[in-house]
């Protein structure tokens, strides 16, 4: 008897502690996340192990890594106009060191290496000399880089992670990108859900209710890749022949299919809540001479918008988290849309076509976590006003 | 008046009964597409060989052993704990603001995506645990994703249990947990399994979870370590139809898969479905 009550309490005590497993493990996943993430602050966005050195005479102490990329690229060619002196940029790196020295000059596996470029920087005014740490010398003037801010990191237009000499990490795009094709799904995804929910809700016999409704669960129970695939090899095909476009991976076809799969969400959950009208009301705009036309459109409806709405809400969230689908037909070009007709790149997609190429703690890594940070925190919000919207009722 | 009341009714009725038949019109066109082109690969040989020549000969049967190591796995994981926290909130947890806080969080954790569960499952399985790529860090990181799943299942499923049987059941003398085992657990299974099913067929088809966690591009022999990368269907069918240097070969065979993995889910579904009806017990609500 005695040990029957003791392993009713060990029992017991297990269910007490799974009741609390899935707070623990938002706080664990929470935590982790960012954890990892934020240590892109703290870092200098320049190629590891490398530095910069000016002449000692610029005055130009501090740039950021969209700066340099520019002057790589020739967007900025003179210290002006980064508050500097008129002097011209000449960039000094290794992959252009073949124009002012021989590999005679640089020595024997590039022992002279550390001097010439010594030599180099203080004798060129307008220089900015990019190398290894290890061959810069001490006393020339370091040009810092202003390590990444949150805001830089949201507001960025370029994501070009693995840059030289230092990685591009905006994601401006892939935000945008994200919401737009997520946009783009719900246009014709809540009209039609909501459309079939109300059908099934109010118009269907049973028979043919209970005939859909397996319809619904299995388009529910499709995996994601399976999507994809289709989306693939028919819808990306048709497209590109439809619109007469170079490729016909396009945020258009990553709406499509984020439409066709956030469909259930939305018609389960508007259909409970249509449901859930007291019949008393339907009777009574009957009473009143309503057709059920009427009565669907002026009071059931209305009725039951706040079920509606969180069922929206909750198909958004579904689309904006959506993978393996946008990852395999949306092209997965990291500019700012401006039409459907090109292709895009989503959070989740950078995500897992990405992470694994990204070397452990590096800064593309912890980019790539700080990008789930948003998204979670973006999910995050929309089951919080999804649940908000259902109280207010 | 009455005629353009009926004839507006009308209209709106014909544009809801087209858009739901475009919905299973949706559904057979995909499963028709797959259905036709993938039943010409599924043989004996392609259910039980292992992949050849660059995966474009031989079969997939590496590919459906690792799905079903992560898919044991993670319900070995997820079940237990997720069954006792549905208890717990149905059974010994009263309404008030724990309970909706509960709630809460578990509802959260359904609505996170599963990419994000990949990059959750990659920082602290795979590196911080140091269980490298392999089934237990990916049956771990999928055992978290269905987790809500379960819990909620197992919810409802108590709530439909009627309140007498509790009460008839302590009036005999029985405790609390003898109560729970012995009577409402019982009563509810059909509805658990039912959701349990359904849980399993999720697992089977998710790829962004175990792409950084679980699985490789390929394997040569079947394996059942679980400190080990599997390969699984899902991101078999993901690698044969993007990257692959001969597309149009791979074609066919993820076709093939893809009929597969789409078989394997309707299975299950249909499975659910069957039990629904089959077992509802007179004794719930």
């Amino acid at each position: 008897m005695k040990i029957k009550y003791l392993s009713e309490k060990i029992i017991e005590g297990l269910i007490y502690g799974s009741g609390w497993i899935t707070t623990v493990v938002v706080v664990i996943i929470v935590v982790f996340l960012f954890r990892e993430g934020s240590g892109l602050f703290n870092k200098k966005p320049l190629e590891e192990g490398y530095g910069i050195v000016i002449n000692a005479e610029n005055k130009v102490r501090q740039i950021t890594a969209q700066e340099i990329r520019q002057i790589f690229e020739k967007d900025i060619t003179n210290w002006k106009e980064l508050g500097g002196a008129d002097e011209k940029i000449v960039v000094f790196s290794l992959s252009n060191i073949d124009k002012y020295f021989s590999e005679k000059d640089l020595g024997e596996s590039y022992s002279l290496l550390s001097e010439k470029i010594k030599e180099f920087v203080q004798q060129n005014k307008g220089v900015i000399a990019v190398f290894p740490e290890k061959y810069l010398d001490e006393s020339l003037a370091h040009l810092e880089i202003a390590p990444i801010s949150f805001w830089s990191f949201i507001s960025g237009k370029d994501w070009y992670p693995t840059a030289t000499p230092s990685p591009q990490l905006g994601v401006l795009a892939i935000i945008l990108g994200t919401l737009w094709v997520s946009f783009g799904a719900m246009l014709f995804a809540l009209p039609i859900g909501i459309s079939v929910a109300i059908y099934m809700a109010e118009i269907a016999e049973k028979r043919v209710r209970e005939l859909l409704k397996p319809f619904i669960e299995l388009l529910a129970g499709i995996p994601s890749v399976v999507f994809g695939f289709f989306g693939l090899v028919y819808i990306v095909p048709l497209l590109q022949n439809l619109f007469n476009l170079p490729v016909g991976e396009t945020a258009l076809a990553g709406s499509i299919l984020l439409g066709i799969m956030a469909l259930p969400t939305i018609i389960t959950l508007s259909e409970d809540a249509i449901r859930s009208v007291p019949r008393e009301l339907k009777e009574a705009s009957f009473a009143l001479g309503a057709n059920h036309w009427q009565s669907i459109a002026r009071v059931i409806v209305p009725y039951a918008k706040s079920g509606v709405i969180s069922a929206c809400i909750l198909g958004i969230g579904r689309a904006i988290g959506e993978t393996m689908a946008v990852l395999m037909v949306t092209g997965n070009a990291a500019v700012i849309p401006t039409s459907f007709l090109e292709p895009v790149r989503t959070i989740t997609a950078t995500i897992a076509s990405e992470l694994g190429e990204a070397q452990q703690g590096g800064m593309h890594y912890e980019a790539l976590f700080l990008l789930g940070s948003i998204l979670f925190i973006i999910t995050f919000f929309i089951n919080w006003i999804a649940e908000l919207v259902t109280k207010k009722k | 008046m009455q005629n353009i009341k009926s004839i507006k009714q009308a209209i709106a009725f014909t544009i809801f009964r087209i858009l739901a038949g475009l919905i299973v019109g949706i559904l057979l066109t995909i499963f028709l597409f797959i259905f036709l082109r993938g039943i010409g690969m599924i043989s004996w040989e392609f259910l039980t060989t292992v992949p050849r020549e660059g995966m474009l000969k031989g079969g997939i049967v590496t590919a459906i052993v690792g799905t079903f190591l992560l898919v044991f796995y993670s319900a070995l994981i997820a079940f237990p704990v997720g069954i006792l926290s549905g208890i717990y909130m149905n059974e010994y947890l009263k309404d008030g603001k724990i309970k909706r806080f509960i709630t809460m969080i578990t509802n959260n954790l359904a609505g996170i995506p599963s990419v994000v569960f990949g990059l959750f499952g990659l920082s602290i399985f795979v590196n911080t645990l140091g269980w490298g790529v392999s089934v237990i860090s990916g049956a771990f990181t999928l055992a978290i994703m269905i987790l809500p799943i379960v819990i909620r299942t197992t919810e409802e499923s108590l709530k439909q249990v009627e309140y007498n049987f509790r009460l008839a059941s302590y009036a005999m003398g029985a405790t609390k947990w003898q109560t729970i085992w012995k009577i409402v657990l019982p009563t509810a299974m059909p509805n658990i399994i039912t959701g349990l099913i359904l849980s399993v067929g999720r697992v089977a088809g998710e790829t962004a979870p175990i792409i950084f966690t679980a699985v490789a591009y390929f394997l040569p022999t079947i394996d059942f370590a679980i400190d080990k990368p599997v390969m699984a269907l899902p991101y078999h069918l993901y690698v044969l139809s993007t990257s692959g240097i001969n597309l149009q070969a791979s074609r066919n065979v993820a076709f093939g898969t893809a009929l597969v993995l789409v078989s394997l889910i309707f299975i299950l579904n249909l499975l659910a479905n069957f039990l629904r009806k089959r077992l509802k017990v007179s004794s719930t609500k």
